[in-house]
């Protein structure tokens, strides 16, 4: 998962990982890395999920390749596996002509800003991503979420993940 | 998970740097005086946010070198102490490893290994410090150091950590490294009642016979500052009461005890884990983040009818002598394979009855199982 530095990859990193590891009785492994940049450096967050322990920690070919930032597509598209699925940020994210993978656009920051606060974009990407894949569990997550937001913006961020699941159930593109 | 309780016992997904600190003061530990340094900056913050809850302190220090200074006083008074640093603030803490060796005093310093020389690759990993560990400060010293393979290890040798420095009365250290330390994954904390903690050998003979390096001790009682004892600590040679004795007599009192405690319990220190080396051929020798990856590559060989049994160090000091011994007498080759050009290599290949080979990075990655794989391959032909 690929972005720029504030716009929650390592936090939605962290929160797949809660739900993977304390609600799916899962194991998973988070690491982060990020440019140098103080604000608005490129930001990474690499997950592993398995159902046995993670003996080699490092993500070289991804599953899944989620990118809320053109940076992020163009750091790291190529790492994606050929039958890999992919899910961009529709307003943020343009791949190359050359592009060919599974891909879903999701208008995660225009849905956020519908809710009323564009910091929740990444949990609607969250909300996509449960939605098409089976990292973890839609329950998994619903509580991981709720065990990592802010105290009182618990209603915004399920609302963001109910959209996130709506729009990738509507074939968002 | 910020609370009071000094053992938070549940399941935690957190980084493997906030899993040492928990360890910590789980053990005890209530003073931490440090500097940070990335790739171990967490455990500072941790300890910042931490220590005050459970009633301990928590300091930053100018340096490195006034960081231990404040553990080792810290520890004279009384207090479970450490501090967290990676390899350029370890190389400033050698004169106080060696002060804390000389007086005696329990402390923890965890190291975040980096890529170096130098100030290196501050956020990429390494295991480069290991022969810094053994042997950095000048002098005749032992030293015990454990070196975590997983965010689970991380808190648990931080616990063995703090027992062997409070049952030896020496500075212990927790050879991590960046991958370790910054990884984000399961972690479980036993209860309260189920973790085993020790504290120094304290004085029950009054003040006026006390002796505080007694010598008729391997490990004398240490009286705390502050306690009604007499206490001179000096960092030169000194006789049973404490004072400079700097002269052969003097050294050849002091130096082989201090020497003697650890290598005259040698047995119940060390540890290592075997795994498939009943029958094995050629056997792995790994630790720390060079476990995982290790285990993978052993099961891959074994799929290729090569008989590979790894040897995981589990405290890389005092060196594991005896296993390395026995699977070199049933081996035909040893491989060892660390992130470093070549460091565990010479203790292993000094107590090797057969060949021993060497699989090094320079730092900054850890080995992918396939690279550790065409090293067993390559030793086995």
């Amino acid at each position: 998962m690929a972005g720029f530095g504030g716009q929650g990859i390592i936090t939605a990193g962290k929160i797949l990982g809660r739900a993977a590891v304390l609600y799916d009785q899962g194991s998973a492994v988070l690491t982060e890395d990020y440019g140098p940049e103080k604000m608005g450096g490129w930001s990474k967050a690499d997950l592993v999920i398995s159902e046995k322990e993670i003996r080699y920690p490092i993500v070289d070919k991804p599953d899944v390749f989620l990118a809320m930032a053109q940076d992020g597509f163009d750091r790291f598209h190529e790492t994606l596996r050929p039958d890999g699925r992919a899910l961009f940020e529709k307003g943020l994210v343009h791949p190359t002509r050359e592009w060919k993978r599974k891909t879903s656009f999701i208008p995660a920051l225009k849905a956020a800003e519908e809710l009323g606060r564009k910091v929740v974009a990444n949990i609607v990407m969250i909300g996509a991503l449960v939605e098409l894949t089976d990292v973890v569990t839609r329950e998994a997550a619903q509580k991981a979420i709720l065990d990592s937001v802010p105290k009182g913006t618990e209603q915004l961020n399920e609302e963001a993940f109910r959209k996130g699941g709506e729009l990738a159930r509507g074939g968002a593109s | 998970m910020l609370d009071s309780r000094p053992v938070l016992t549940g399941e935690h997904f957190v980084k493997g740097d906030v899993a040492v600190m928990e360890g910590a003061i789980a053990a005890g530990c209530r003073f931490y005086a440090g500097y940070p340094i990335t790739p171990s900056s967490e455990i500072a913050e941790r300890a910042s946010q931490r220590l005050p809850l459970v009633g301990g302190e928590y300091i930053q220090m100018e340096d490195e070198i006034g960081s231990l200074a404040a553990v080792i006083g810290a520890s004279c008074g009384g207090a479970k102490a450490m501090t967290a640093t990676s390899g350029p603030g370890l190389s400033l803490m050698m004169e106080h490893i060696g002060l804390a060796s000389m007086l005696e005093t329990p402390c923890v310093i965890v190291d975040v290994q980096r890529g170096g020389p130098s100030t290196g690759l501050p956020t990429l990993t390494s295991q480069g410090d290991m022969m810094q560990a053994r042997w950095g400060s000048h002098g005749d010293y032992e030293i015990v150091a454990y070196a975590p393979s997983t965010v689970q290890e991380m808190f648990d040798f931080a616990i063995k950590a703090f027992n062997a420095a409070e049952t030896y009365r020496i500075p212990v250290l927790v050879m991590a490294d960046q991958i370790i330390a910054q990884m984000t994954t399961k972690l479980v904390i036993p209860p309260e009642e189920e973790i085993e903690t020790v504290y120094r050998p304290i004085p029950d003979v009054p003040a006026e016979e006390y002796l505080p390096f007694d010598s008729s001790y391997l490990v004398p009682p240490m009286a705390l500052a502050g306690t009604g004892y007499r206490l001179h600590m000096t960092g030169l040679t000194h006789s049973d009461a404490g004072y400079p004795e700097t002269n052969v007599p003097g050294q050849e009192a002091l130096v082989p005890r201090l020497v003697r405690k650890i290598r005259e319990n040698e047995e119940k220190i060390v540890e290592v884990e075997e795994r498939l080396v009943d029958d094995a051929e050629v056997g792995l020798v790994i630790y720390g983040s060079t476990a995982g990856p290790g285990w993978e590559a052993v099961q891959a060989a074994r799929k290729e009818g090569i008989k590979a049994g790894m040897l995981r160090l589990v405290t890389p000091w005092p060196f594991p002598r005896t296993p390395v011994r026995r699977l070199s007498e049933q081996v035909d080759a040893i491989l060892v394979a660390e992130v470093n050009m070549g460091q565990m290599v010479h203790p292993v290949t000094e107590q090797a009855e057969c060949p021993v080979h060497h699989l090094g990075l320079p730092g900054g990655r850890i080995f992918h199982p396939n690279e550790i794989l065409r090293g067993l391959r390559k030793v086995v032909t």
